[in-house]
C-alpha cells in the first residue's frame, strides 16, 4: 500500500519541510509515495509537488475552507483518504503537530511524534525527555500516523513527474477561523534547514543588541538568527526565534551559541548541530560542555572581532 | 463556565535524565516527580479565568498511579476546586488518555479544557488534539493568549512563523505554550487548604475505556555522545579552528 505525505504549503509555495518528509517516506521503502495538497487556490503548489523526486501521485483538494490549513477541517479530509495508505506522514512543524494527532484519533490509531529514524515500516526512533533519550517504538496499528523531524532526513530534490488528481474537498466544520497573523518578515534565512545559525541568549541584554551585535555576524555567514527561551521571554526577539525542546529543532553545519547558558531544554533544540561554538563570559556555563569550540570572553568584545576576522 | 484541566505527573524538569543500562527506559526510581510545567501553566490559566469571574469551577484531572494524587493536590493548591484521579498502573499512551479524558468530559460537561501542549517526558504533543477530535470540538494549540467571549474564544498561538490568532467556538480544547502566563507562587495556607478539597477516584474500567497501549517500546537508548570540545583563547584561534580543523566556514 502506498504512503501518503500531507504537504505543508502556504497556497503559493510548497514548504521545504515537505521535502524532508518525503525523504522519510522514502526511508520506509515500501510502495509508492503520494502527496496530499489541501488548500485554497493552490494549483501552483500541486505543480511544485508533482516535480518532487520520488512522488507517484499528487492528490489536490482545493476549497476556500482549507485556506488557513486549520486542523479541524483538514482532519476530515485526511481521514477520508487515509484508508488506502499504510502510513500517513507530515512534518513535525507547528502545522503537522497541530494536525496529525487529530488524524490519528479520527482513525483510532496511535500517533508517532517527531521520528528521527526509520528502522522498518512499523518501527521508528523518536526522542523523549528533551532528546536525552531515544525510544525505538513499534506500532501494531493498520495505519501508522507519523510526524517527521525534518532535520533528521535530507530533503528530496526535484526530478519527478507525478500524476495530479483532484479529490473532493471534505466539509467545512466551521469550528475555527483565522482572524490574525503576525509573521516575522526577515531577509535572514529561515531557522529550519539553515546551514548556519547564530543564536543569542539573555546575555545579549536587549533586542537592539541582537540587531547591532548578532546581525552583522549572521549577515557575514548568511546565517539564520535564533534565540534561547530566556531571550524570547525577555522580549528581545519574537517567539519564532526560539530554539529548544519546545521551540525549533535545528541541526546546522555550524551553530553559534552566544550569551546562552545552555539549559537542557535549549540543548534539546541544537545538539545535533555538526559544529557548536559557544561564546560566554561565564566559564561554568553548561553550554561549554557541549561546544566543540568554547570561547570564554565578553561577547560584546569578541563578536565584532569575529565579524572583522571573517571579513578580512 | 466549568473548566477541566488535565495534569500529568512527570520527571521534574531539573532532574538529570538517566537512561537505564538495560535499555528498558529512563530511571525513575526515587527521583523527584512534579506536575508537567505546561500543565501548571494550564492550571494557572484556568484559575485566572476563575479569578476574573469567567470560570465558575476548575476541575483538575490526572490519569495514572496513586501518587498522581500529589499532582492533583498541587493543582488544588494553585486554585482548582476539585480533583479527579483516573487511577491505573497501566502504561498510558496519548490515545488512551484522550479516551479517558473524553469520558470525564462527557460526564462533567465543561465549556473549556485547558492542558499543556506536551508532556516533558514523552514530548508527544498529541493528547489535547486527540481529545478535541474525539469530542468533535475545535482546538487552539500552543496558546500564548486566551480570551473568552460569548460562545467563542479568541486564542493567539505561537507557530513556526510567529503568531496567529484564531477564533474558536466553545466548547473547545486549548493547549498551553510557555508564555501564556507565569504560574503563581503557592503559599503554605493554600497548600493546607488543598488537602481539604474533594478528590475523587475512578478507574478506566468504570469509564469503559480500553487503555491497551498501541505502541510497543522496544528499547530506550542514549543518543550518541558528542566528542568533547576544546576552549579557544581568542577569535584568531577560533577562526583558524573553524576554517582549518572543522572546515565548516563558507
Amino acid at each position: 500500500m502506498p504512503i501518503l505525505v500531507v504537504a505543508e504549503h502556504d497556497n503559493h509555495l510548497l514548504k521545504s519541510a515537505t521535502r524532508n518528509t518525503v525523504a522519510a517516506a522514502a526511508a520506509i521503502r515500501l510502495d509508492e509515495i503520494h502527496l496530499l495538497v489541501a488548500g485554497s487556490g493552490c494549483a501552483l503548489v500541486a505543480e511544485q509537488a508533482a516535480r518532487l523526486d520520488g512522488i507517484a501521485k499528487v492528490k489536490v483538494a482545493d476549497a476556500a475552507h482549507y485556506a488557513d490549513h486549520a486542523a479541524e477541517n483538514l482532519t476530515a479530509l485526511v481521514a477520508s483518504v487515509a484508508g488506502g495508505y499504510s502510513h500517513v506522514l507530515a512534518p513535525a512543524t507547528s502545522f503537522g503537530k497541530n494536525l496529525m494527532p487529530r488524524v490519528a484519533a479520527a482513525l483510532d490509531v496511535a500517533q508517532i511524534s517527531e521520528i528521527v529514524a526509520v528502522e522498518s515500516p512499523d518501527t521508528f526512533v523518536r526522542p523523549i525527555y528533551a532528546g536525552n533519550a531515544l525510544a525505538t517504538v513499534k506500532s501494531g496499528d493498520a495505519v501508522k500516523v507519523v510526524s517527521v523531524r525534518t532535520t533528521s532526513f535530507d530533503p528530496v530534490g526535484d526530478g519527478g513527474a507525478a500524476v495530479v488528481e483532484s479529490v473532493a474537498p471534505g466539509p467545512d466544520l466551521q469550528l475555527s477561523r483565522l482572524v490574525g497573523q503576525e509573521l516575522t518578515k526577515s531577509d535572514r534565512p529561515e531557522l529550519a534547514g539553515a546551514k548556519f545559525v547564530v543564536s543569542g541568549g539573555r546575555g545579549l541584554g536587549s533586542g537592539e543588541n541582537f540587531r547591532s551585535v548578532l546581525e552583522p555576524l549572521a549577515a557575514e555567514l548568511n546565517a539564520a538568527l535564533g534565540a534561547s527561551r530566556a531571550a524570547v521571554d525577555a522580549g528581545f526577539v519574537p517567539n519564532d526565534y526560539q530554539v529548544g525542546q519546545t521551540g525549533k529543532i535545528v541541526a546546522p553545519s555550524l551553530y553559534f551559541a552566544i550569551g546562552i547558558s545552555g539549559a537542557i531544554q535549549h540543548l534539546a533544540g541544537m545538539k545535533d548541530s555538526k559544529v557548536i561554538v559557544a561564546i560566554n563570559k561565564d566559564p561554568e556555563a553548561p553550554i561549554f560542555s557541549i561546544a566543540d569550540y568554547g570561547l570564554e570572553a565578553d561577547l560584546f568584545k569578541v563578536v565584532p572581532e569575529l565579524v572583522a576576522a571573517l571579513r578580512g | 463556565m466549568k473548566v477541566i484541566v488535565p495534569v500529568k505527573r512527570v520527571l521534574d524538569f531539573n532532574v538529570k535524565v538517566r537512561v537505564k543500562a538495560d535499555g528498558t527506559g529512563v530511571d525513575l526510581a526515587n527521583v523527584k516527580m512534579s506536575m508537567n510545567p505546561f500543565d501548571e501553566i494550564a492550571v494557572e490559566e484556568a484559575v485566572l479565568l476563575k479569578d476574573r469571574g469567567v470560570a465558575s469551577e476548575v476541575v483538575a484531572v490526572s490519569c495514572g498511579p496513586q501518587p498522581c494524587q500529589e499532582t492533583l493536590r498541587a493543582a488544588l493548591a494553585i486554585g482548582a476546586d476539585r480533583g479527579i484521579l483516573v487511577e491505573t498502573d497501566a502504561d498510558l499512551q496519548p490515545l488512551a488518555v484522550a479516551k479517558l479524558l473524553r469520558a470525564i468530559v462527557e460526564k462533567e460537561r465543561p465549556t473549556l479544557v485547558v492542558m499543556g501542549k506536551q508532556a516533558i517526558d514523552d514530548d508527544a504533543n498529541q493528547t489535547g488534539q486527540m481529545l478535541a477530535q474525539m469530542l468533535g470540538w475545535p482546538q487552539a494549540t500552543f496558546a500564548s493568549k486566551v480570551q473568552i467571549g460569548d460562545g467563542a474564544a479568541t486564542v493567539t498561538r505561537e507557530v513556526d512563523g510567529g503568531l496567529e490568532t484564531v477564533e474558536i467556538r466553545l466548547p473547545a480544547v486549548v493547549t498551553t505554550d510557555l508564555r501564556l502566563n507565569q504560574p503563581r507562587y503557592v503559599a503554605l495556607p493554600n497548600i493546607m487548604k488543598a488537602k481539604k478539597k474533594p478528590l475523587a477516584s475512578v478507574t478506566p474500567a468504570a469509564l469503559a475505556v480500553d487503555c491497551t497501549p498501541r505502541l510497543t517500546v522496544l528499547k530506550v537508548t542514549e543518543p550518541p555522545k558528542r566528542k568533547a570540545g576544546i576552549r579557544v583563547a581568542d577569535v584568531t584561534q577560533l577562526v583558524d579552528k573553524l576554517r582549518n580543523e572543522a572546515r565548516v566556514l563558507p
